[in-house]
């Protein structure tokens, strides 16, 4: 038995996305900017599925700019706002300090080129205090991006709160709402955001497909130039399968949003409870009470992730110790060492994310295969330094 | 894994002959320093590579992280011996500190029963009846393979980690494990042999000496074995007993070439004097790690003293615990501190330890 508990890194596709996506890659195949019948085609699968994601955050499908994923509507969306308000004076930029790494990094590609930055603290539950904001907020601020739900520990930050703190401010308000797309409500007008960036492999769509969401009226420059795609906003002949996908992706995340929400939540819940009760020397990172319904980041005294990631993958159960994009450094995750917490801690922590297909049984082989693993590991770390085996 | 044919076709023999095998590579040094300087870091293609042989042949991959765990055990080593004007071997500290020790006990955490590697060596287990006082359970080998023997790198290894250690390729001539990969079809069947130390990838050792200490590149004087000054030099980091090269000096008045002799770090002297003064005929080794009983009584060996050095006759005497006073039957030339000397009974490993004069 296979348990995959990595739904924040990656999810499998759901079957009806499946077949949409094998019956666009067959049947309309055309570019979507062709004036024929194939074009014509290529086009109205594209409406179709701007559509369905549109109804599914709120928003208008004009607002809809299609780009290859999260990470290339976060640097879109940050980048060219960047450029577009510079003529204004406004070179200030503000972020949290767990920020996924493709707004971070853009952050620091733009201070490089003058832009002042300022990454916003986190409180040791792994939220964004609206205070913390108010007195980052400067009169040259141009944009503030922070994420809906984090990656790493789930936590939802009060995006309302403080949209409106960086608008009375001037500012526009980004936020990257790749991890709760499909998990929690998501509405852009409830919201107050100006950008919203989304991908569909988080949501059992394809991968290769994701969307910023622009509120009518925000000027953005383009950065990937080229044809007059997507209204001019960004160039390149669209993936018209994939984004077919990630429509689909939409509907179905939107049908049984709620009930499905219900669900993953019990699952998580007693995964949780499972691993707490069974393994002694171990906490949960990031609120409990503010949470995206999947995600569970666990510390475990005195084993090094690392090694329990690895242990656990050679039973069969697939998790991470944190964001997929970090694995193989040294560096300890942002996130935790934001909210905190000790080097130590933050090298112990290994991240489970349920969903569409996560099962009881599944629940009950990771409880049960644990205990096991984390004695191992520990009694290795007790021998002396320098021990040899 | 590193990434080499040798490891690879390790990996891909114990596959075949129906083993459970997780590949396991060390990421010893940090990536991001790779992309900045994008083709001139191995490690980065090293992993990449092995990450491709065990996709070829259908087995678990993961990369640990020992950063930290290398700096401390090997290069730390590795820049203060030769601050402290001895020659490293940082081969041998990273198999026996590092693969044979903090390696396998992470493997062993994961249920694995051995380690195996890519070196050219063999390892032995004796029958009861053959065990005797000469010889412990576990017998190390050299490679079948003399051009690539690699057992002068494993000395340092203890019955207990020989005991977990499997060498897959050291029954096995190079051109027979390049053949082997060639015929699995192993992305890596052709890739040229890994020669250089490997976190120093552009091969000035003396840079990174000086980077990881920067002041030990001090001004001191070459002298003669009279004590007379005979030129400059930037530092007894710079240089190995034995080496001719590089010296800067002009060849002494007879015309005969300069050798390093000995190096005085405290003096901050390097001690240069004719190829002859180079021959010794006794070395005092430390760290000594018997394969057999400790001898109570003066044995013959063939004693290696360097990678490249054709093992001498000689004679080891056990003098203390860890202790070893090798005298050969003929001098020989360049006995260099921090390199091992390493006993051999034709191919058998007797023991080794360290060249300390």
């Amino acid at each position: 038995m296979r348990v995959y508990f990595d739904y924040n890194a990656t999810t499998p596709l759901a079957s009806e996305v499946i077949e949409a996506v094998a019956r666009a890659s067959r049947d309309t195949f055309g570019n979507a900017s062709s004036v024929h019948h194939f074009g014509q085609q290529a086009k109205a699968a594209l409406d179709d599925a701007r559509s369905e994601l549109a109804a599914l955050i709120h928003g208008d499908p004009s607002e809809i700019v299609f780009t290859s994923g999260g990470t290339e509507a976060d640097n879109m969306a940050i980048r060219g706002a960047a450029e577009a308000i510079e003529p204004t004076g406004r070179r200030h930029l503000i972020a949290s300090a767990i920020e996924h790494e493709a707004v971070l990094n853009t952050l620091k590609a733009l201070a490089r080129r003058g832009w002042r930055t300022t990454l916003l603290p986190v409180d040791d539950s792994g939220i964004v205090a609206p205070d913390r904001l108010r007195e980052a907020l400067a009169d040259d601020t141009a944009l503030v991006s922070i994420m809906h739900a984090n990656n790493e520990i789930g936590t939802i930050q009060p995006i309302a709160e403080l949209a409106q703190l960086a608008h009375a401010r001037g500012a526009l308000l980004h936020t990257d709402a790749v991890q709760s797309l499909g998990k929690i409500p998501v509405d852009v007008r409830a919201l107050g955001a100006d950008l919203l960036s989304l991908s569909a492999h988080k949501f059992n769509g394809p991968k290769g497909a994701g969307a910023l969401w622009i509120k009518r009226g925000t000027r953005l420059l383009p950065t990937v130039t080229g044809g007059k795609h997507e209204r001019n906003r960004r160039a390149g002949t669209e993936n018209v399968p994939a984004i077919v996908g990630l429509g689909v992706a939409a509907r179905l995340a939107g049908g049984k949003l709620g009930a499905e929400a219900a669900r993953v939540a019990a699952l998580r819940d007693r995964l949780e409870e499972g691993i707490l009760g069974g393994v002694p020397g171990t906490a949960v990172n990031g609120a409990r009470g503010s949470r995206v319904p999947n995600t569970s980041n666990i510390s475990f005294d005195r084993v090094e992730a690392e090694s329990l990631l690895i242990a656990l993958d050679l039973e069969g159960i697939a998790v991470s110790t944190g964001s997929a994009c970090s694995s193989g450094t040294l560096e300890p995750s942002h996130v935790l060492r934001a909210m905190g917490l000790s080097t130590h801690r933050t090298q112990n922590s290994l991240r489970f994310s349920l969903g569409m297909f996560s099962t009881d049984a599944e629940v009950d082989r990771v409880v049960e295969v644990l205990p096991r693993l984390v004695e191992k590991l520990r009694g290795l770390t007790q021998k002396p330094v320098g021990a040899r085996g | 894994m590193s990434g080499g044919v040798d490891s690879s076709v390790a990996a891909a023999l114990l596959a075949e002959q129906g083993h459970d095998v997780i590949g396991l590579s060390m990421q010893l040094y940090d990536q991001a320093e790779g992309q900045s300087s994008f083709g001139s870091c191995c490690s980065i293609d090293g992993l990449n590579d092995a990450r491709r042989v065990a996709a070829a042949i259908n087995i678990p991959h993961y990369v640990l992280n020992f950063e930290r765990q290398f700096q401390e055990q090997v290069v730390s080593n590795f820049v203060n011996e030769y601050v402290a004007g001895r020659t490293p071997l940082p081969c041998a500290h990273c198999n026996g500190d590092l693969k044979f020790a903090t390696l396998a006990e992470r493997a062993e955490s994961f249920g694995a029963e051995a380690v195996a590697t890519g070196h050219y060596a063999r390892v032995e287990l004796l029958s009861e009846d053959e065990v005797s006082s000469k010889a412990r359970r576990y017998v190390l080998k050299r490679g079948l393979d003399a051009s690539k023997d690699q057992s002068y790198f494993l000395f340092s290894l203890t019955q207990a980690q020989l005991a977990r250690a499997v060498f897959p390729v050291g029954d096995r001539p190079k051109t027979a494990v390049r053949a082997y990969a060639r015929l699995r079809n192993l992305p890596v069947a052709d890739k040229p042999d890994s020669q250089e130390i490997c976190f120093i990838p552009d091969h000035d050792y003396r840079g990174f000496v000086e980077k990881q200490r920067p002041n030990t590149r001090r001004a001191g004087q070459f002298v003669d074995e009279h004590g007379a000054v005979v030129g400059a030099h930037e530092g007894v980091h710079r240089f190995t007993i034995g080496q001719r090269r590089g010296l800067g000096l002009s060849s002494s008045p007879s015309g005969t070439p300069m050798y390093v002799l000995a190096l005085r770090p405290a003096e901050q002297q390097v001690v240069v004097g004719p190829k002859s003064s180079l021959e010794r005929t006794t070395l005092q080794a430390s760290a000594v790690n018997w394969l057999i009983d400790t001898p109570t009584v003066p044995i013959r060996a063939a004693v290696q003293i360097r990678h490249r050095h054709e093992a001498a006759p000689a004679t080891v005497r056990a003098t203390a615990p860890g202790q070893a006073t090798v005298t050969f039957d003929t001098p020989q030339i360049a006995i260099t501190p921090g390199q091992a000397a390493v006993f051999y009974d034709g191919e058998i490993v007797l023991g080794g330890g360290w060249i300390e004069s």
